[in-house]
């Protein structure tokens, strides 16, 4: 069984398949969001649904570019060989 | 003391007879023994044991309660799994310096006082060290020596501070830090930050991890940064700094993580992440908090040496750690995948998972005490978290593009091993009231509640949908990353052409200096000395010589030989004396 999970999730033959199931898989998060009960809401943005998938989304995208900015641009980032 | 036996005694004095034994009884005694401290933990009364007075101070080597019995539980736990893991090491090296690594780390999680404290402390460090040297080769080597010199110099800072806070409180035993901070407890708590890996004292860990052995990469995972969480639980609660600084490298470790190319150099900025949340919880200081810092710590413990294990297993297999030289993994491999993945879930905080129950409390106890910024910073953390070790590092090591490597599983120990810890991080996770029972303080907290779940799900979920339509920009690049390690090692070389060339130059003028003008003030001052020695003192030796000599003859003149001339002195001496008496007496 746990060989034909990883296949599934390595193999290219599946690939549309595992798309499809991550764009239902986002439907269903995002729709549960909204119908879950929100009765204690500490912060404004608690109150809008499915603000963590907008948030998670953004925060992703925001690490990716700017750690990527920094390595490149900023420097960071050196040829394997920079210490000897 | 009869009912009380130190587990950091078990592994210490149990390290010896290692090197004796052979085989499959060698197997069963590195079994045993971490299951006998577990035992011994789990029986541990709360008090005070091994009072004593060295010194003329107090010491304490063991305190017990609920904060050290956590560590203690894990700790051991964690020690049990480990050697499992390294069942299959034939040399007995890595395991004596496993055995007496674990027996320090449980050393400071019950000193009473700090010079106990400062012992296991070094002891720590050094035990810790082998197991990177014992890598071989010169990378290791190096990291290895750099990891060593970096924590003696911790261990001074630390050192110096027990004695100030020892010398201003007259006290040396461990507990909260009260009153003002001065010197010395900044100095402490300098030290522990150092081993919490908190930046800009982080690049020892990033560093030297990676260059460890397979098996004891694992077990550096657990211990270290762990140890320096429970001081710091124990010493520092409800610090401000502590706050900002857990919350920076929450995010300093994802940032670092998406520019890293070898796999155990990502976990290991993900260990920094990880920690920075147990930091913040610490500087929060509130009951929720700690109990949230340690819970944590006591999850991450298990994932992190879950997802530690994982990457070493494909290691040991293939013998590459670069992810832009693996791949394609996931057919021979799908046993550890899945394990991995275990691991990867529970750091990521997916629920029914062991970071889940645990993160939470900690970014919940943020929220309580009104601080947006970091419940924010937090949860963007956690977002990369998930991005690197559950769907980066994964993808890159076991999917993504077929490298054609010969892969197998490794071998059952290090499976087994892997199991334990993965059954682990789902049990925690399924049952946090078992964990949160072990706690500090009592909780009144609960993770599964319907918009905690589908907040975290969306959160993960749509980081996935990034991470696939950014697929292209996370690909890993043959590059490493400057990190503060960069201030001694290639500011080092610029220290050293300082001392080489300026310096240098320096001394000579001085010695110049000292040549043209200072050598020939010395040659004068030498010639007048011995003038005056010749002419002076030498005169004044000469003259009383000479005069106690002419003093002599003129005393020898007076003794003729002749007895009349004694006869007739000794009679004109006693009448003097009759004289005397009769003048004086009367």
């Amino acid at each position: 069984m746990i060989r034909s999970i990883v296949d599934f999730f390595g193999n290219e033959a599946y690939a549309t398949r595992r798309r499809r199931l991550l764009y239902l898989v986002l439907v269903l998060v995002v729709v549960t969001d909204v119908l879950v009960l929100r009765e204690h809401a500490e912060y404004l943005w608690e109150r809008v649904p499915g603000w963590s998938a907008v948030y998670g989304f953004l925060s992703c995208v925001l690490l990716i570019f700017v750690s990527k900015f920094l390595g490149h641009q900023g420097g960071l980032m050196r040829r394997e060989d920079y210490y000897d | 003391m009869t009912d009380f036996v130190h587990p950091a005694l078990l592994f210490i004095l149990g390290a010896v007879p290692i090197a004796f034994l052979n085989g499959s009884i060698r197997k069963a005694y590195l079994v045993l023994v971490p299951t006998l401290a577990i035992l011994a933990v789990v029986s541990l009364q709360p008090g005070s044991y091994g009072a004593a007075q060295v010194i003329g101070q107090e010491i304490l080597v063991a305190k017990v309660d609920r904060l050290s019995i956590v560590f203690a539980t894990v700790f051991t736990i964690m020690a049990l799994i480990g050697m499992i893991y390294a069942l299959h090491l034939t040399r007995p090296g890595q395991h004596v310096a496993a055995f007496v690594y674990v027996g320090s780390a449980l050393g400071v999680v019950f000193a009473g006082d700090y010079l106990t404290l400062y012992l296991f402390w070094e002891g720590m460090a050094f035990a810790s060290a082998y197991l990177v040297f014992a890598q071989g080769g010169g990378q290791a080597i190096r990291a290895a020596f750099r990891y060593l010199m970096v924590h003696i110099t911790g261990g001074v800072v630390l050192l110096g501070g027990i004695i100030l806070h020892a010398v201003a409180t007259d006290s040396l035993l461990f507990g909260p830090i009260e009153g003002g901070m001065g010197a010395g407890a900044y100095l402490i708590l300098a030290g522990f930050l150092l081993n919490a890996a908190v930046p800009p004292l982080n690049a020892w860990l990033t560093d030297a991890y990676p260059e460890a052995t397979v098996t004891g990469a694992v077990f550096m995972s657990a211990f270290t940064t762990k140890t320096a969480v429970y001081v710091l639980a124990r010493a520092f609660p409800g610090t401000e700094l502590l706050v900002w600084l857990g919350t920076a490298m929450a995010l300093y470790g994802v940032i670092y993580a998406v520019l890293e190319n070898d796999c155990r150099r990502l976990l290991a900025y993900h260990i920094v992440s990880q920690v920075g949340y147990m930091v913040a919880g610490i500087g929060i200081g509130t009951e929720m908090a700690v109990n949230g810092a340690t819970s944590h710590a006591f999850a991450h413990i298990l994932y992190k040496a879950l997802l530690f294990m994982g990457a070493g297993a494909v290691i040991y297999v293939t013998g590459r750690r670069k992810l832009t030289e693996l791949g394609g993994l996931y057919r021979t491999m799908p046993l550890t995948v899945a394990l991995y993945m275990v691991g990867a879930l529970a750091i990521s905080a997916f629920p029914f998972f062991s970071g889940f129950v645990t993160k939470s409390m900690v970014v919940a106890a943020a929220g309580q005490d009104h601080r947006a910024l970091v419940v924010l910073a937090l949860t963007m953390a956690s977002s990369g978290t998930f991005l690197h070790t559950g769907l980066k590092l994964p993808y890159y090591m076991f999917f993504g593009t077929d490298r054609g490597l010969a892969g197998r599983e490794p071998p059952r120990n290090m499976l087994v091993a892997m199991g334990m810890a993965a059954v682990l991080c789902i049990a925690i996770g399924v049952f946090p009231q078992q964990l949160y029972a072990l706690l500090p303080y009592p909780v009144n907290f609960e993770p599964y509640t319907g918009v905690h779940v589908t907040e975290s799900l969306g959160l993960l979920m749509f980081t996935a949908l990034g991470f696939v339509l950014f697929l292209r920009a996370l690909d890993p690049e043959n590059t490493i990353s400057i990190d503060t390690d960069w201030f001694y090692r290639k500011g080092a070389r610029y220290f050293m052409w300082l001392a080489e060339k300026p310096l240098a130059r320096y001394e000579k003028a001085v010695s110049d200096v000292s040549e043209t003008a200072a050598l020939p003030l010395l040659h004068g001052a030498a010639r007048a000395g011995l003038r005056v020695d010749l002419n002076g003192v030498d005169a004044v030796v000469n003259g009383v010589a000479r005069s106690i000599l002419r003093g002599g003859g003129a005393l020898r003149r007076l003794q003729t030989g002749v007895v009349t001339h004694y006869a007739l002195a000794m009679i004109a001496g006693v009448i003097a004396a009759t004289a005397v008496f009769a003048v004086v007496w009367q």
